[in-house]
């Protein structure tokens, strides 16, 4: 073990850290810098809106390819998501925001594969804690818009069924882990696979280009079989993305239908 | 060998999650070969488990960097 690690360190290696997510500004306005984040932020804006007008513009009773292509998307969040899980007939108002949300994220998520890109931007926290801050709002206002001020409290943090001192105990339980912890777990869910899965992908390659230019003879082969773990990892990390996406616009549904409903 | 203690720490703290999301596909794997026309209902309720379980993981990893 001891003897590798110190074939391995003929050249010391910079193994990478939260450093090298802290990018130079790209340009500024005044003092205001713009880093890369944010012009992929607005770029997969304008991916989304732009692939969803052009596939919903024509309207034709036989789709063409594009059209199938929106349809196929609309509809896997549609039944999938919105109306699996928050049902009855009031989920279609919900479907426009899940729609958004989830193919948001993908793209912004598939940003960290996409040669010349190959960046999450949900790997800076601020982003994803802005996103699950909107959730974090909507399905708040939903609940109070629904229930009322007092009863939407109540029932988020009165658990059905339950009485006597155990309320005690349940009540402040249920309204953290209800009201506060949700949206700091939905951020940072989100936040942390993107941010481990670039970190990995970055170590791997990395360390494979200095296995194979600074190491031994008997080190090199190992710096290939980095490389192609690397691969093998990006396609582990498409799943991920996909993943995440789901599981974010998921956790959405969720908590709006936990909100809507009437009894735990 | 250098490092730091906290990485170890979140090895540690990675195997419960782990364990426990290897158990939730476990019993979703299960439940869809019994009974394969529940997949649908089971899929959301699987992921929800499975979403839940890896918060822990992920809570770990973000202590792991801050402390």
């Amino acid at each position: 073990m001891i003897s590798a690690a110190s074939l391995i360190r003929t050249e010391s290696f910079e193994a990478p850290g939260p450093g090298i997510f802290d990018l130079p500004p790209v340009f500024s306005i005044g003092s205001f810098d713009v880093t890369k984040p944010m012009l992929q932020l607005v770029l997969a804006g304008v991916l989304v809106f732009g692939f969803f007008y052009l596939a919903s513009k024509q309207r034709a009773m036989v789709p063409g390819k594009l059209q199938f292509a929106g349809e196929s998307g609309y509809n896997f969040v549609r039944n999938s998501i919105a109306r699996d899980i928050i049902g009855g007939h009031d989920f279609m108002k919900f479907v426009p925001y899940l729609l958004a949300t989830f193919f948001f994220l993908l793209i912004n998520n598939f940003f960290a594969s996409t040669p010349f890109i190959q960046f999450p931007t949900f790997s800076r926290s601020g982003i994803a804690y802005a996103l699950a801050g909107l959730s974090w709002i909507i399905y708040n206002a939903v609940g109070i818009h629904k229930h009322g001020f007092v009863g939407y409290f109540k029932l988020q943090s009165v658990p059905s069924g339950i009485k006597g001192p155990m309320l005690l105990l349940l009540v402040p339980l249920e309204f953290l882990s209800n009201i506060l912890v949700r949206p700091v777990t939905l951020a940072l869910r989100l936040f942390c696979n993107m941010f481990a899965g670039h970190i990995l992908l970055v170590l791997f390659a990395t360390g494979g280009h200095h296995m194979l230019v600074h190491g031994s003879a008997l080190i090199k082969p190992v710096g290939i079989l980095a490389w192609v773990l690397a691969i093998a990892v990006s396609f582990l990390e498409l799943l991920v993305q996909f993943l995440q996406a789901y599981v974010f616009t998921l956790l959405n549904a969720m908590y709006i239908s936990g909100a809507l409903s009437d009894e735990h | 060998m250098e490092g730091s203690a906290n990485m170890i720490g979140y090895g540690l703290a990675a195997i419960g999650p782990g364990v426990g999301i290897g158990l939730i596909f476990a019993a979703y794997i299960n439940g869809v070969a019994r009974q394969p026309e529940a997949q649908s209902r089971l899929q959301s309720i699987a992921i929800l488990g499975f979403a839940l379980a890896e918060a822990l993981a992920i809570i770990g990893i973000a202590l792991a960097f801050v402390l």
